[in-house]
């Protein structure tokens, strides 16, 4: 370790550098290369829930969001085993919300979306199951659409008010689970605290209230320029 | 209510990490968690009331909504089913007037379905507050409703309906221990103390050096070497170690702990202060998954007799400086609380949902501390290798699989029960051991593991072939394989998963519906093989064990016993349209009062 303390690492070939301590994802991000992620927020503990920035790590898959960079770590990315369990994840999250992109008004800046069209999904192989989930609008700026809601828990411990989570869990298992909001606090957040709760969801199951399309659909970060371009030109 | 609760609370030191057995004292006075009561636990503990309900709403055994005076959990595994269980709901059914899952009108019965309980040698089973019914039958269940309604005690019950009860006064139950067969290890002469005694003429490390030479590998499915664990804990060093025996066996087919812990309960206690002393840990929990809360009150005795006899507490065998006790933390029905992370979040007081791992547990464990957890099983037979030495564990069973195992076989056989046998035992040498005939198959391993079919009989049981926490069950020629185990066993990960990662929370229920359309007769050979695909994503995405092993029932048998999915599926036909119309328009006709003639289009 002589590159000015920092870590040399490998992915897909490539050589990288990482800090102490940071994970592959982070790693990947300062190195130019996209590793995709629904739950991971960074400078936030990662939940390493939605599976997605699945990579092999010496040959082993691990979460990039949960583990950290070792000296001369070997990491694969885009190999076609795990393009195809990327796509699987995603395909598996549309069949089992109901995800109406048309109709959304998170569309263009909806993650979900823009991973689909990365990982050029077309139909999901799987059969839609609509699920019959609910919507909450029970919070004074807050509406909480639990048919997009893919439970990555970005919100969960993240939003918080007076130190207290203002979503949570609810339930357990593949027909169960669900995100609940406290809608005593949930309206006790300012117009701010909405916005910010509304921009970490990646899809579109928290939205502010009274307010909608105010950025035309065809203008919105995802219609400029694809997920990860950012990244991967830098 | 509130002043109740308030002080219930500050009993566990108005302790976010207890919220588990605040909660289980709650359950237990009102037969639910009231609203009320979780508003009080919010305030009190500086929660917000989702955060509250989300660890409730988690655990089996608590309800929002009251489950009766009188709960009665029937269990729901495939060797309940295949002995009888049907008839004994139905009784239950008839006798109450109501369905499963629902309480009656006065509120003093409820039903409902629970997943294996550890009694799958003595099925169908039951659990009504917390007191165990084993070998139901129609009329015993009547009996049971009779007595309820009658103001009889649910122990009361038990001594009337349970021919004979066993165990000490403490816990007469009618649970049977069932001990087949004997082995080198576990069931063989123990004195009490004798292995702690010689413990301490040694050093630690000399105590950690010996484990590792014995080959011994975690008991619990993984098989994880148990030296090389304590080691690790050793390394991360700390102030404050932990040492969690993992008493949570929720592998439907799985009940040798529940033996231990009735009948050989100092020896695991012993051998938790052995591991104590190598780890230079003060103290040790023992997680007790809720449907052996009958054995708490016994095992606390326990406890208490050895504290007496200086093998727990303070200067354990004369030794200055080695304290080392030993308390219960009670889980609340979560099978996936048998993964060591997700145990240890239960034991914090939040959602048994394993962690990320780095770190592991052994690094950052209970309270961040460095923590070792190990089966009940595998802490068992530290005691005898202290005693008789490496050398002499490692003689015994094969190559890589050093000792005895304890087996919980039940299912189709003569004898179901506990056996203790050398590794290497081949499946036809244990099928002739328990006395099966006319096996379709085995499932070793519980759903987790794999279903074998005759042809392979002759594997052995080791962790270099047939590897297995314990759970053995053997499948007659008659069974439905596919109904009667995969599709249970799949709506049984369904209902487990915690539901945190993508992969297991929903692939399961997407292999469940394509089974289901298989079954239905509307699936073709391009199903089976889409199932097929499918069922290797969960794999390696997932973060434990539950989720990488959930579609195991699905993948063996397709291995195994693929001509069972072939039969129900019409091979010449490519695609099978699963659309129905009639089904389709039905609601709409009913509103319109007009039905299509569909043949016709």
């Amino acid at each position: 370790m002589n590159n000015n303390g920092k870590l040399k690492f490998e992915i897909d070939g490539k050589t990288c550098y990482a800090e102490k301590g940071q994970s592959i994802i982070d790693a990947a991000k300062a190195n130019g290369i996209f590793i995709p992620s629904f739950c991971h927020v960074e400078g936030v503990k990662p939940p390493g829930s939605c599976r997605i920035c699945n990579v092999k790590v010496n040959g082993h898959n691990m979460t990039a969001c949960t583990t950290p960079v070792t000296e001369n770590m070997t990491v694969e990315n885009n190999i076609p085993e795990l393009i195809e369990l990327r796509k699987a994840i995603i395909e598996v999250l549309f069949v089992s919300g109901n995800h109406f992109c048309p109709s959304c008004e998170k569309s263009g800046n909806c993650e979900l979306q823009a991973l689909a069209y990365r990982y050029q999904m077309m139909v999901p192989r799987f059969p839609y199951e609509f699920p019959i989930k609910g919507v909450d609008a029970s919070s004074d700026h807050i509406l909480l659409d639990r048919d997009r809601c893919i439970m990555c828990k970005r919100c969960i411990g993240t939003v918080t008010k007076d130190g207290k989570n203002v979503f949570a869990f609810n339930s357990r298992g593949g027909e169960h689970l669900h995100v609940v909001m406290d809608d005593v606090l949930a309206s006790q957040l300012s117009e701010q605290e909405a916005q910010e709760a509304m921009e970490l969801c990646p899809v579109g199951a928290i939205l502010r209230k009274e307010q909608g399309y105010l950025v035309p659909i065809g203008e919105r970060k995802y219609d400029q320029a694809p997920i990860g371009s950012d990244i991967e030109k830098s | 209510m509130k002043e109740k609760i308030q002080s219930l609370i500050k009993k566990y030191g108005n302790d976010r990490g207890r919220l588990i057995d605040i909660l289980l004292d709650i359950q237990e006075m009102y037969r639910h968690i009231p609203g009320e009561a979780v508003t009080i636990i919010a305030d009190q503990l500086e929660l917000s009331k989702v955060d509250v309900e989300q660890t409730i709403t988690f655990y089996h055994f608590f309800s929002l909504e009251p489950v009766g005076i009188y709960a009665i959990y029937l269990n729901d595994s495939p060797v309940a089913w295949t002995h009888g269980r049907a008839e004994v709901a139905r009784a239950f059914e008839k006798e109450l007037g109501i369905l499963f899952n629902n309480v009656t009108e006065d509120g003093l019965i409820g039903l409902w379905d629970t997943a294996d309980i550890g009694m799958n040698d003595q099925e169908p089973a039951a659990i009504i507050n917390g007191i165990v019914f084993t070998e139901l039958d129609p009329s015993k269940a009547k009996k049971i409703i009779q007595g309820i309604k009658e103001g009889k005690g649910i122990k009361e019950l038990a001594e009337e309906i349970g021919a004979e009860l066993n165990g000490p006064d403490l816990l007469r139950t009618m649970v049977k221990n069932n001990i087949r067969k004997k082995g080198a290890v576990i069931f063989a002469d123990y004195e009490i103390g004798k292995a702690l005694k010689q413990t301490v003429t040694q050093t630690p490390e000399q105590i950690v050096d010996e484990v590792k030479k014995s080959n011994l590998r975690g008991r619990g499915g993984a098989g994880f070497p148990t030296g090389l664990k304590w080691d690790f804990c050793r390394q991360a060093g700390g102030d404050e170690v932990y040492l969690i025996c993992n008493a949570d066996e929720g592998e439907p087919g799985t009940f040798k702990e529940r033996v231990i812990l009735t009948e050989l309960p100092k020896l695991l206690f012993e051998g938790m202060a052995i591991a104590g002393y190598a780890l230079d840990a003060k103290q040790g929990i023992i997680y007790l998954r809720y449907e052996y809360r009958y054995l708490k009150a016994y095992l606390e005795n326990v406890l208490q007799e050895m504290r007496d006899q200086n093998l727990l507490g303070k200067s354990i065998a004369g030794k200055e400086g080695f304290d080392f006790d030993v308390r219960i933390q009670l889980g609340a029905g979560a099978y996936v609380c048998g993964e060591e992370s997700g145990l240890i979040e239960s034991m914090e007081g939040k959602r048994g949902e394993p962690r990320n791992r780095p770190p592991f547990p052994v690094q950052k464990g209970y309270l961040d501390k460095p923590t070792v957890v190990n089966n009940v099983e595998t802490l068992c037979k530290v005691v005898p290798i202290m005693l008789k030495g490496a050398d002499w564990f490692k003689a015994l069973g094969t190559k890589e699989s050093a000792g005895t195992k304890l087996l919980s076989i039940s299912g189709d056989c003569k004898n179901p029960g506990v056996y203790e046998v050398q590794w290497g035992m081949t499946i036809d040498e244990m099928l002739e051991m328990v006395g099966a005939s006319a096996v379709q198959a085995v499932q070793v391993g519980g759903p987790s593991g794999t279903c074998i079919d005759p042809s392979q009989f002759n594997r052995s049981i080791a962790f270099e072939d047939l590897a297995t926490g314990g759970s053995m069950i053997v499948i007659g020629k008659d069974r439905d394989l596919l109904k009667d185990y995969v599709l249970n066993f799949m709506s049984f990960f369904i209902e487990e998963t915690c539901g945190s990662c993508v992969p297991c929370r929903s692939l399961p229920v997407i292999l469940r519906n394509k089974l289901l359309k298989i079954m239905d007769g509307n699936g073709t050979k391009n199903d089976i093989d889409e199932l097929y695909t499918w069922s290797q994503f969960g794999k390696s995405a997932n973060r434990c064990g539950l989720g990488q092993t959930a579609a195991n029932p699905i993948i063996s048998t397709i291995d195994n016993f693929r001509g069972l999915y072939e039969d129900l599926v019409k091979t010449d036909e490519e695609y099978l349209s699963t659309f129905n119309m009639e089904q389709a328009v039905a609601a709409s006709c009913e509103v319109v009062g007009r039905v299509p003639n569909i043949k016709s289009h």
